[in-house]
């Protein structure tokens, strides 16, 4: 897939559970430009600067103050994922509001950070997109976030892998907690066929991680 | 083969219905003014040709076949024409019959196809994964496959570069996480081959143009990997919306905005996982066949994968 210089080339959306998305509170950038991409770094050596998941919508909640501004909580296996929409997601926004949660649904978007009043970094995901689909892409994305990470942790130990040296520096030089995470998301989908529920993550206390 | 001879032997195809004359004699003429006179190669052979056309006493219009038109294998759709090919010899197979010398599959950039060449045209043999020019081939049409056949005025030039062979198509998985702008119903310029998108009514050709509607999705697959832009035209659209041109017009007509019909599609489409085969043009592939992928298969290697790594 060669793409001509002068077309920027288009991030591709990483594929990462819950669990190792909220821990990757590293950012950073490339470039001194100041529109250069912000990157998170994902715990298993890869940088994100766009996610794409299937999990499922359990709540939605319009956290804004003057201006609507919508929090959904999407759970995969091992986790929640938070997803803030507003005006600038008008798309996305809109979604949240009309969806009925439960619901199987998409998300495409950008890794987004905040630092809390008690210094602890929040990871959550600025929607470009959200769509209801079935049981059965969320089974697929499952088995292909398994794959994907698991690639990550076997290419771990490269050490041409400058992002897996970064990790290293942020996070420890462990990833085998997510493959145990990789094994548990995948004994689920062994004959689970119900709507899972929200598990026990509390959502950003102040609702607003772009302020 | 020097370049004159292959010259001379093109000259020589040329003529072969006419007058009897041999490749080395072409080949002396031409040799005589491009190295005495020092006259350009293109030109040389204009000289010449027109020296034969006086000697025989025929029309330029008369000449068989000459100058074959040079194609790409896979733009090969018609039976019983003259080309000229650049290929490289991807496979030679067993001949079965005593009458034919060569068999084989021969490639391009765009693709493959087979080739067939005969004792009776007493050719140079071609060698596996060498490159050539192929001038004057015939191709054939059996069952809706085509090949090419060599022949007797065939000329033969081995090439020093290798020419990349590729598939004609190629296949993509992966989630489709964009529908780009340019996506459902759009206008297109009507001028005569020319089907330029209009922008706000505008060719950037032609200028302002009474539009004609169409439907296509310009789409981002991604698998994690890799992205790659897709383009449905409007057949594949209908077939992967539902939505045909007339109902996206009425649609747009009932919004009093077109853009209800890009909405639309990126609802139905957007956040699922297609698996998409098409030729690949520029920066897109060409969604000729596609199907939505759904529940994934055995996951058990995968698991077994993940325990051993904790």
């Amino acid at each position: 897939m060669s793409q001509d210089d002068s077309v920027p080339t288009r991030e591709v959306s990483q594929r990462a559970f819950a669990a190792e998305f909220n821990d990757a509170s590293y950012t950073f950038k490339e470039s001194d430009d100041d529109r250069a991409p912000v990157y998170a770094l994902l715990p298993t050596g890869e940088k994100a600067n766009r996610v794409f998941f299937v999990g499922t919508l359990t709540e939605t909640d319009d956290v804004g103050e003057d201006n609507e501004y919508w929090q959904g909580r999407i759970v995969d296996p091992t986790g929640t994922f938070f997803v803030y929409a507003g005006q600038y997601q008008p798309e996305a926004a809109s979604a949240l509001r009309e969806l009925e949660p439960p619901a199987y649904v998409s998300v495409v978007g950008k890794p987004r950070t905040y630092e809390t009043d008690d210094g602890s970094i929040t990871v959550s995901v600025r929607p470009e997109s959200i769509t209801t689909v079935d049981a059965a892409t969320r089974d697929r994305w499952v088995a292909e976030t398994a794959e994907r990470t698991l690639d990550r942790i076997e290419a771990f130990d490269d050490e041409a892998n400058e992002y897996a040296r970064m990790a290293r520096e942020q996070y420890g030089d462990d990833p085998s907690a997510y493959a145990e995470t990789v094994a548990s998301a995948l004994e689920s989908l062994d004959g689970e066929d119900s709507v899972p529920t929200d598990d026990t993550a509390d959502a950003p206390a102040d609702g607003n991680p772009q302020a | 083969m020097t370049e004159l001879q292959t010259h001379a032997a093109e000259i020589a195809a040329q003529f072969s219905d006419h007058i009897d004359v041999e490749t080395d004699e072409i080949e002396q003429r031409l040799d005589q003014v491009v190295s005495e006179y020092k006259i350009p190669i293109d030109e040389a052979r204009r000289t010449v040709t027109n020296s034969l056309l006086d000697e025989a006493d025929i029309d330029r219009d008369e000449l068989g076949r000459g100058g074959a038109e040079t194609v790409l294998v896979d733009e090969i759709d018609q039976d019983e024409q003259w080309v000229d090919v650049t290929v490289k010899v991807v496979d030679l197979w067993e001949p079965r019959s005593d009458s034919i010398s060569q068999v084989g599959l021969v490639g391009d950039e765009s693709g493959r196809i087979k080739f067939v060449a005969f004792e009776t045209s007493e050719l140079d043999e071609l060698e596996e994964g060498a490159s050539y020019k192929l001038g004057n081939v015939v191709t054939d049409e059996y069952q809706g496959d085509y090949s090419i056949k060599l022949n007797r005025t065939t000329t033969i030039t081995e090439l020093d570069e290798d020419v990349e062979v590729g598939d004609s198509t190629t296949t993509v998985d992966g989630a489709l996480v964009d529908v780009q702008s340019g996506s459902g119903l759009i206008k297109r310029c009507p001028e005569e081959g020319c089907t330029r998108v209009l922008q706000n009514g505008r060719c950037s050709e032609h200028g302002e143009v009474d539009g004609e509607f169409d439907l296509r999705i310009k789409a981002v697959l991604d698998d994690g990997h890799e992205v790659q832009d897709v383009i449905f035209n409007r057949e594949a659209t209908e077939e992967l919306t539902g939505i045909g041109l007339e109902d996206a017009k009425q649609q747009a007509q009932d919004a009093l905005d077109t853009s209800v019909v890009a909405d639309g599609i990126r609802t139905d489409i957007l956040g699922r996982y297609y698996r998409v085969t098409g030729p690949t043009l520029g920066r897109y592939v060409l969604a000729n066949e596609f199907e939505q992928l759904d529940s994934p298969t055995d996951t058990d290697a995968v698991l077994t994968k993940a325990r051993s790594l904790q």
